[in-house]
């Protein structure tokens, strides 16, 4: 009894220490976005302000514009969700349940392209886009981000468990596909609909390497090239820099908090599956 | 309907303002420059009512690649602030417009004017790409009571006095005190002592890398001395918490920069530091070459892009900001040195103590190799030579790796010049 | 049905299905197929900015390319850092995944939920935004972390200054953001491990440490596998660390990562081409690491 009394105090000792550990650095960047410019670079440094102040915030959003790159990265975060719900669904329901010469096969080889990193594509892809006129516009960014190997794989895991039945008395009824596409399988994947939905809103808010090379023209900038490119310039002012990193960070952080059920469960379906 | 959402918040994209006027011509300035530019404006847009222009500023570690990459992804401006250095290149890939005809129509950009060396880094092969905006050499910035204090009342004037006052100003200092702050990834510093024994860095019209010439070798060795006896340390700009700071401090006695500095100092520098700072032109390898040494010509350009959707407009914003009135502003705005002569005549240069070393010094500069590549090639200089300061390579080996790259760099454009039926 | 009506609905579903797939896969042909195609292509000429003047200026090289990257000492560094990053931090990061899980999973555990939350939260920031405050924590005066070694009565480290120090400042970084993520996972493992095992062995004696190497672990093997490869084939795409801490390689291309050389040779210098070349190297660097993992692990069942 004793024994486990004390496992137990050492366990949560060791949770607790764990988590204020992981937090310190997200906490830090709160407290010391608040603090009066300069403070923080003080020996030793503070983890408190000494008075909280939002002026660093206030010249984000006056002098630097960074309100710009907030709207363009939450834009670009909805639009690509939204499309990409779309047609992920679409060719998931169509893999998962429409009957066509080849099904097995293509889908073979759209799994054996997740191990492709984007990386590799990006030189061409630029060059693509600037054929198309699209360097440093939205489209360029929404574009390539409308449909994933990944989201059609998870709506497709998803879509298998609809029962045929349920299928064949609609297209018996006469309804035609894409109805019953719309009307029956897209309510029934809302579970799955929704974490992916999660997932591709949180990777287009994070995206960093695509955006910095294809906006070139700064009022385009997402929030992550923006406050990359405040660095350039302001990198001995800390405060400010923490408030720009605060802005990026804390809309995906509440996003999560609300949502986290769906994320998790979308994450296990991704691995434990196997 | 996802579709009708995406394609109505795509079409909500921000609209360039200035709505009422004809022309908006987009403007890329960089660093504070880019920053200052927008208060001069406004008497442009006075003066020219149909045209806004559009700033868009951009941190000058980010700026050539940010114009590469809108050069290839044919999304330019209709000008640019440009570097310098970056003329040839972007004059070879074709990317600016030839100004020669405007220049010789206009009754404000007179070439006469223009220090030569600084007019001369806008000429690719005899034809003008880009009309100076400021000047930028380096030069010596150094404590006058350290120096004072160690007896050298004048700044030195050869590498040996310059050497011993920081020997005597660390001895002076004790440990963690330094005679010069010299960030190794800069290769304004070994290019300025190369130029000033003469090196030419590259050879046979630009073909392959000149860096061990008997000339060069020397210079690297001058240079990677400072950092191995102790005279220098061996920091990276990213590693240097505060510059001023330690320039305040006493823990460095010289440091070679450039003019936005002055204005950084009287501003940065805590009020009882400000009479114990000055500015002098760099010293001379010994006393039989001309004092003062060579210095990098440096400094900024405006120039306009081919394909610019405003041509004619541009130009405009380009004599607006080449008239010595507006230059002088410009320059009590944010320290920069203008380009023309007769700017200089204004009191809050002429008069200005720290900033006549600049006068001086900008007599004696030389530009750097016009090649496309000399961005690249000015990164390997100080990325071959920092494992010579850290130790780990001897100075020689490195200027042999050195060589081999620049030499591998230069392939492409040797293959071009043979290629085409053009003598270089 | 009569046969002929069969066939006709079976013609209506595929012309269906084909118009489902068409803007999915012709998004994904278009944009990340093709790319990587013409990637290859790429990899194959010169291409650089004399040739985007130009196309005239474009060659040919066939494997040039590859063969310029292997004889590049500072292709080898990145290589040589970019293994480094995997084979410590990768551990590393599984390790902890692992003991956070165990934790998390332990019947003694309250507010489950809570400490979950805490140490998945790393992972969904933005690693621009996190790196940028981790930069100011390193800082060897005012960081946070000099401090805490301060506290502990050990020495400050100049952590971004120092050749030595810089790489693992970054896996300190990595393993930070990355654990969480892979401590769902296992954790999730975990709990599909029947307690019926756990209960035999204990009836043999088993303590706590010999379930863990007698159960647990076996048990976990398979997510334990897709774990580690999933954080392999993630760790050797390193490149937005380096790319904010450490000025894109610094100090003296300590922190140069395969994927940065490849973001600096494409997009600084434009000379994709070459570019490109380290591009598939990469790929085929981790298709061949990931193929060994999985084959070792097979091996190890069997």
């Amino acid at each position: 009894m004793k024994r486990s009394r004390i496992a137990s105090l050492l366990l949560h000792a060791a949770l607790v220490l764990g988590a204020a550990a992981t937090l310190f650095p997200l906490f830090w960047m709160i407290t010391a976005s608040l603090m009066p410019a300069g403070e923080a670079n003080s020996d030793p440094p503070p983890i408190l302000p000494s008075r909280v102040t939002f002026e660093h915030y206030a010249e984000l959003f006056t002098r630097l514009n960074l309100g710009q790159a907030f709207f363009n990265s939450t834009l670009l975060a909805a639009a690509v969700t939204l499309l990409s719900l779309l047609l992920n669904s679409m060719a998931g329901y169509a893999f998962a349940k429409l009957r066509f010469r080849g099904r097995g096969k293509i889908f073979g080889f759209l799994l054996a392209a997740l191990v492709l990193p984007t990386q590799v594509a990006i030189l061409p892809l630029f060059l693509l886009l600037r054929e198309m006129h699209l360097i440093s516009t939205y489209w360029g960014v929404i574009l390539p981000g409308m449909a994933s190997i990944f989201g059609i794989f998870l709506v497709r895991q998803y879509a298998l468990s609809i029962p045929d039945e349920l299928l064949d008395a609609a297209r018996i009824d006469g309804a035609s596909e894409f109805r019953i596409y719309s009307q029956i399988v897209l309510p029934l994947c809302k579970p799955i609909l929704v974490t992916l939905a999660i997932f591709t809103f949180l990777g287009t808010w994070n995206d960093f390497l695509w955006p910095l090379v294809v906006l070139t023209d700064q009022s385009r900038y997402t929030l992550p090239v923006a406050l990359a490119n405040l660095f350039g310039e302001h990198v001995q002012d800390t405060e400010l820099m923490m408030a720009g990193s605060v802005l990026t960070v804390l809309p995906v952080l509440l996003l999560f908090l609300f949502l986290q059920r769906h994320y998790i469960q979308g994450l296990l379906m991704g691995g434990v599956k196997e | 309907m996802g579709l009708a959402l995406a394609s109505a918040l795509a079409s909500c994209a921000p609209k360039t303002s200035g709505g009422d006027r004809a022309v908006t011509l987009r403007f890329w300035g960089l660093g504070r420059e880019g920053e200052v530019v927008r208060d001069l404006m406004p008497e442009f847009e006075r003066r020219n009512p149909n045209i806004h222009v559009e700033v868009q500023q951009i941190p000058f570690t980010a700026a050539h690649e940010k114009l590469l990459t809108a050069f290839v992804g044919r999304v330019t401006p209709d000008l640019a602030q440009v570097g310098n250095t970056w003329i040839p290149e972007l004059a070879t890939l074709g990317a600016l417009e030839p100004l020669d005809g405007r220049v010789r129509r206009s009754a404000v950009v007179n070439p006469a004017d223009y220090f030569s060396g600084i007019w001369d880094t806008n000429v690719v092969e005899g034809v003008v790409y880009g009309i100076p905006w400021y000047v930028d050499t380096r030069l010596l910035f150094y404590r006058t009571d350290l120096l004072a204090a160690v007896g050298f009342p004048r700044p030195p004037r050869t590498w040996s006095e310059w050497v011993e006052a920081m020997r005597r100003i660390k001895a002076h200092g004790g440990p963690g005190h330094f005679g010069a702050l010299l960030p190794v990834d800069e290769y304004e510093q070994p290019v300025i002592f190369g130029r000033q024994l003469g090196a030419d860095l590259l050879r046979d019209g630009g073909r392959y890398g000149d860096f061990q010439s008997p000339a060069f070798r020397q210079a690297a060795g001058f240079y990677v001395g400072l950092y191995r006896s102790g005279l220098a340390p061996i920091l990276a700009n990213a590693q240097i918490a505060n510059v001023y700071q330690g320039f305040a401090r006493g823990d460095y006695a010289f440091y070679i920069t450039g003019p936005w500095n002055v204005g950084e100092f009287r501003r940065r520098l805590p009020p009882e530091m400000q009479g114990k700072w000055n500015t002098a032109p760099l010293p001379a390898p010994d006393g039989s070459r001309d004092w003062p040494g060579v210095s990098v010509a440096g400094g900024a350009s405006l120039a306009v892009f081919r394909g610019a959707a405003h041509p004619e407009e541009a130009w405009k914003v380009i004599e607006y900001l080449s008239e010595p009135a507006v230059q002088i502003r410009f320059h009590d705005l944010c320290g920069d040195l203008p380009p023309r002569a007769s700017a200089w005549a204004a009191p809050s240069l002429a008069g200005d103590p720290q900033t006549r070393a600049f006068r001086e010094q900008l007599q004696r500069v030389a530009p750097a190799p016009k090649v496309a590549e000399w961005e690249q090639i000015a990164a390997q200089i100080w990325q071959g030579l920092e494992p010579a300061i850290r130790g780990q390579e001897h100075v020689d080996d490195a200027l042999t790796d050195l060589d081999h790259r620049v030499d591998q760099i230069l392939e492409k454009r040797r293959s071009v010049l043979a290629r085409s039926p053009r003598a270089r | 049905m009569p046969a002929e009506a069969i066939r006709r609905s079976a013609r209506a579903e595929a012309r269906a299905a084909w118009l489902f797939l068409a803007p999915g896969l012709g998004i994904i042909f278009l944009f990340f197929l093709l790319p990587i195609a013409a990637a290859f292509l790429l990899s194959l000429t010169d291409f650089d900015l004399y040739a985007v003047a130009d196309w005239r200026n474009l060659r040919l090289i066939g494997l040039d390319n590859y063969f310029r990257l292997l004889r590049d000492p500072i292709f080898w560094k990145a290589l040589g850092n970019t293994f480094y990053f995997v084979l410590v931090g990768g551990p590393l990061t599984v390790v902890l995944s692992l003991a956070a899980a165990l934790m998390i999973q332990s019947r003694l555990t309250r507010f489950r939920g809570l400490f979950r939350t805490a140490f998945f939260a790393p992972a969904v920031t933005t690693m621009v935004a996190v790196a940028t405050v981790w930069r100011y924590l390193y800082h060897p005066q005012f960081g946070w972390i000099n401090r805490g070694l301060e506290l502990l009565g050990l020495p400050a480290i100049d952590w971004l200054g120092s050749t030595r120090w810089a790489m693992p400042a970054i896996i300190l970084l990595s393993i930070w953001k990355n654990f969480g993520a892979n401590m769902i996972i296992l954790a999730a493992g975990l709990q599909n491990i029947p307690e019926s095992l756990y209960e035999a062995a204990r009836l043999d004696g088993a303590g706590w440490w010999a379930q863990l190497r007698h159960v647990t672990l076996p048990m976990l093997a398979p997510t334990f596998l897709f774990v580690g490869v999933m954080t392999c084939i993630g760790y050797f795409q390193l490149f937005a660390e380096p790319f904010v801490l450490t000025r894109q390689g610094e100090p003296l291309n300590s922190t140069l990562s395969v994927a940065l050389l490849m973001y600096k040779e494409g997009f600084r210098w434009w000379n994709m081409g070459y570019a490109a070349a380290v591009a598939f190297v990469l790929f085929a660097v981790i298709l061949a690491a990931t193929t060994l993992q999985v084959r070792a692990s097979r091996r190890g069942e069997g």
